[in-house]
């Protein structure tokens, strides 16, 4: 069976229960992208219903159809220029007065149109009674329905009304007066257009009126047309004349009539019982909102976020790099040994690993996020920071993802898209890399813990989260001065109702936003993980300053050497285990050895407890020495010497590793560097960590680890501790700039890739690395050269 | 007596005489229903003194000091 397609558009206010709606109907055959060339995000949905086919698009929620933002813009474009079947007009019937609004300038569009009354149910708790048939007739026949979005009441009834209405081709004749002044205009305006009206698709009438209202988008349409300068021109002097003879801006005359005619439509179809009620929504506020205990509920709930994104969803992250390290000893254990597994599990799975980690944390925070929006509390979180957040340019709302970027700038930058103003979103987005995120603290902790003594420790790792806080108000200012100046985003905003969210809504939002985030960053995090293990792996044929191999062959041919001279030869025997008491005295003094190093791996040698655990394991070994006094001295030869042998190799496989570092891409990259980062006290080897680093800020530490010879090393690690504090160029002027430089520079390519998705272009994450960096230069400059003519550094 | 609406006081009310100042933000205080006419209640003030909250057409709306100075009100 063929089915009949119709094509409806959701229009409505902002909280009018539209995407709501829209969630319901579609279920998840949902399609997320974007309209040409704007942020606004473009939603389509499918529904079968009987015989026909809907394609329901997600209009962007607003208020009004003028040109001053871009989802009004794109609202109204949609309509005109991709003619959908039928438009529904989404009513909140708790609001009903000023949703209207919106009615008014979309019937004026001359489009087929559909009135959905939602949130009959909450009107009615409010007292509110509509009256459908007068409201239809008050509008001209303009069709109405009645939904209950939230329980997808009567949605299924909309679509066959809206599949009825989609047939009225001919415009219902609906025509608001504007009184004679205003009328003689678009009278006069009318033949003039006639002509153009081909081209530019918008009813004439519609056009005239814009034009009269002085509206931008439309004026800059016109003058693209050939012929049209002479209308232009007319129509401005007809648009002077008439607010001469008004008394004031066309467009602001224009929108109180209408708002005159919704009033009295109002008056007629709504039966108030109650209009100054307190409600429940408003009782809530009181408290959440209280001058007293506002703020505090307010950090309270962030802290609750904050956890939620961080220290739960630490906990499956752990699990699936847990599962990634272990897949890839999997497949590293079957393959052969060559460049074709080093990429699959260096290169991919480490990659794709490195993707999913993030995913708990993102599915957590938008769950946060749509809980907020959905139950109305953003909005007053912005109302309560708007005016500490204000003061450096940003906007109220800014605070949330802000606060997310000291745990990881990509959940910042994806938070930031609940910012609805492009230029408060673009600041948020580009300063919020400056918090310190979680992956720069081990850079600190290791830093702070190799060059400064404990009781300062503290203070120093405060003082950069403070200058972390203090540049990205200074920057922020900056921009707003400077690339998104202009006037300032009105905080004229709703604060809606608060409501109890459905379920299946926060889940769709969040599977929704997570999925993008899989696809889109997700792919581009895997691609750079893969450059980036080549510019560390290549060339993979270098000349080594000594030969390794040979120099492996060498101690284990002066290894079996030695046992044979100093515990075989004396004992007459050819191999250990041909003397079982020897094997299992040798085995013993391994295991408690084993025992030390275990317990002792993240102690410091001067600590008390490792003085105990020392003296324990020498009172062991005396113990084993008294039961087997003939045996013990070979045995105890043939532990050193062995565990001397595996050090040997461990450390020249450590040292080759450094080495083949060194000479890596990313090593000739780091020596490149190193003039430009020499005035800041760093050498080639921190340039090296510092290339890496971009691939994520941990990796900083691990780098320098390589290169220090180390093998493996975490920020749980001594041993770089030790080798940092050991090194002539490092000392703690240096390790202070270097994590300033940390701090501040290029985000990680998680965020960059996160950029480019939510700013749709390259620019800006190829801005934000440039200038982070530069940042970083001058400012590591300023605390480097500074500190040492103060006399640090020495 | 008349007022700006900034200077009005938690729980006061009034109505809308005019809204003045410039064209963009005057037209997003227009399109969320405060016209002339238009009765405003001031609901509170945020902890930290600015923006405010209003009830007006029968729901919350808040805005700034500096944008509410710009709408001139007639109150009892």
């Amino acid at each position: 069976m063929t089915r009949k397609k119709i094509t409806a558009a959701l229009v409505g206010n902002p909280n009018s229960g539209k995407t709501t709606i829209f969630n319901n109907v579609t279920g998840g055959r949902q399609h997320v992208g974007n309209y040409p060339g704007v942020t606004v995000e473009k939603k389509e949905g499918y529904k079968n219903l009987g015989d026909k086919e809907f394609a329901i698009i997600d209009l962007p929620g607003t208020y009004s159809l003028t040109a001053y933002s871009q989802e009004e813009v794109v609202t109204r474009n949609f309509i005109v220029n991709d003619k959908p079947d039928v438009v529904i007009d989404i009513l909140d019937a708790s609001n009903l007065e000023r949703n209207l609004y919106l009615t008014v300038q979309l019937l004026e569009l001359e489009h087929p149109l559909l009135l959905a009354l939602n949130m009959v149910d909450v009107a009615e708790d409010l007292g509110v009674k509509i009256n459908d048939s007068k409201l239809s007739q008050c509008l001209n026949g303009t069709p109405v329905v009645r939904t209950i979005g939230v329980r997808n009441e009567g949605t299924d009834a909309m679509l066959l009304a809206a599949a009825e209405a989609s047939g009225n081709k001919q415009s219902n004749g609906f025509k608001l007066d504007y009184g004679n002044d205003v009328e003689e205009a678009i009278k006069k305006l009318e033949p003039l257009l006639i002509t153009l009206h081909n081209e530019i698709k918008f009813p004439v009438r519609w056009l005239a009126l814009k034009l009269l209202e002085n509206d931008a988008n439309i004026k800059k349409s016109l003058i693209k047309l050939s012929s049209s300068d002479s209308v232009v021109n007319e129509c401005d002097k007809i648009r002077i004349d008439l607010s001469h003879k008004l008394g004031e801006d066309v467009e602001l005359f224009v929108a109180g009539q209408r708002y005159q005619f919704v009033g009295k439509v109002y008056q007629q179809i709504a039966d108030v019982r109650d209009a100054h009620a307190i409600t429940t929504s408003d009782k809530i506020d009181k408290v959440l909102t209280n001058r007293l205990f506002g703020l505090p509920i307010f950090f309270g709930l962030m802290w609750v976020v904050f956890n939620l994104v961080f220290t739960i969803g630490d906990i499956p992250s752990g699990w699936i790099e847990d599962a990634f390290g272990k897949l890839g000893e999997l497949i590293g254990s079957v393959m052969s040994d060559g460049p074709l597994k080093s990429l699959v599990v260096d290169g991919i799975i480490g990659g794709v690993g490195g993707v999913l980690t993030f995913v708990p944390g993102i599915i957590l925070l938008f769950l946060a996020i749509s809980i907020l929006e959905d139950t109305g509390y953003m909005a007053r979180a912005a109302f309560i920071m708007d005016r500490m957040m204000r003061k450096f340019g940003l906007h109220g709302k800014s605070f949330i993802p802000l606060l997310l970027g000291f745990g990881c700038s990509v959940p910042a930058i994806m938070g930031s898209r609940m910012l609805e103003n492009p230029r408060d979103r673009m600041i948020t987005i580009l300063v919020s890399p400056l918090m310190s995120c979680s992956a720069k603290l081990p850079v600190y902790t290791v830093l702070i813990a190799a060059f400064f003594d404990p009781s300062v420790a503290g203070n120093v790792l405060f003082s950069i989260y403070i200058l972390g806080i203090v540049l990205l108000m200074i920057m922020a200012s900056i921009y707003r001065k400077t690339l998104f100046k202009g006037e300032s985003e009105p905080f004229v905003m709703e604060l809606p109702p608060y409501r109890i969210p459905t379920i299946k809504s926060i889940v769709l939002h969040m599977w929704e936003r997570s999925s993008l985030y899989l696809k889109k960053a997700g792919t581009i995090i895997l691609a750079a993980s893969i450059l980036m293990w080549f510019l560390t792996n290549y060339p993979s044929e270098v000349e080594y300053s000594k030969d390794y191999d040979a120099l492996t062959v060498q101690a284990e041919e002066t290894y079996t050497q030695q046992v044979r001279e100093d515990v075989l030869a004396p004992l007459n025997i050819e191999d250990v285990e041909q003397n079982e008491q020897l094997t299992a005295l040798v085995s013993e003094i391994q295991d408690v050895n084993t025992e030390f190093d275990e317990a002792t791996a993240e102690l410091e040698e001067d600590s008390a407890e490792y003085a105990e655990l020392d003296a324990a394991k020498t009172e062991k070994l005396q113990l084993i020495e008294t039961e087997n006094p003939e045996l013990y001295a070979s045995a105890a030869k043939y532990v050193e010497l062995t565990s001397g042998l595996e050090e040997e190799k461990t450390h020249l496989e450590n040292e080759k590793t450094g080495e083949k570092l060194e000479r890596s891409y990313s090593g000739q990259l780091g020596k490149f560097v190193e003039p430009a980062i020499r005035p800041l006290g760093f050498d080639w080897r921190v340039g090296v960590s510092l290339v890496a680093g971009v691939t994520a800020k941990e990796v900083v530490l691990s780098t320098m680890g390589t290169i220090y010879s180390l093998g493996e090393t975490d920020e749980n690690s001594k041993s770089l501790k030790h080798a940092l504090a050991q090194d002539p160029n490092l000392n703690p002027l240096v390790a202070y700039s270097l994590m300033v430089f940390v701090l501040i520079y290029s985000p990680c390519l998680a965020a960059l890739a996160v950029m480019k998705r939510e700013t749709n272009s390259w620019k800006w994450p190829a801005f934000s690395l440039l200038y982070g960096t530069a940042l970083a230069w001058v400012v590591t400059f300023i605390v480097y050269q500074g500190g040492k003519l103060l006399g640090f550094g020495s | 007596m008349s007022k700006v609406l900034s200077e009005l006081l938690p729980g006061e009310k009034g109505t809308v005489k005019k809204v003045t100042g410039n064209s963009m933000i005057k037209r997003r205080i227009i399109d969320m229903g405060v016209v002339a006419g238009a009765v405003i209640e001031v609901q509170k003030y945020a902890p930290l003194g600015d923006p405010m909250e209003v009830k007006v057409k029968g729901f919350n709306l808040s805005l700034r000091k500096k944008e509410a100075e710009m709408i001139e009100m007639e109150t009892a």
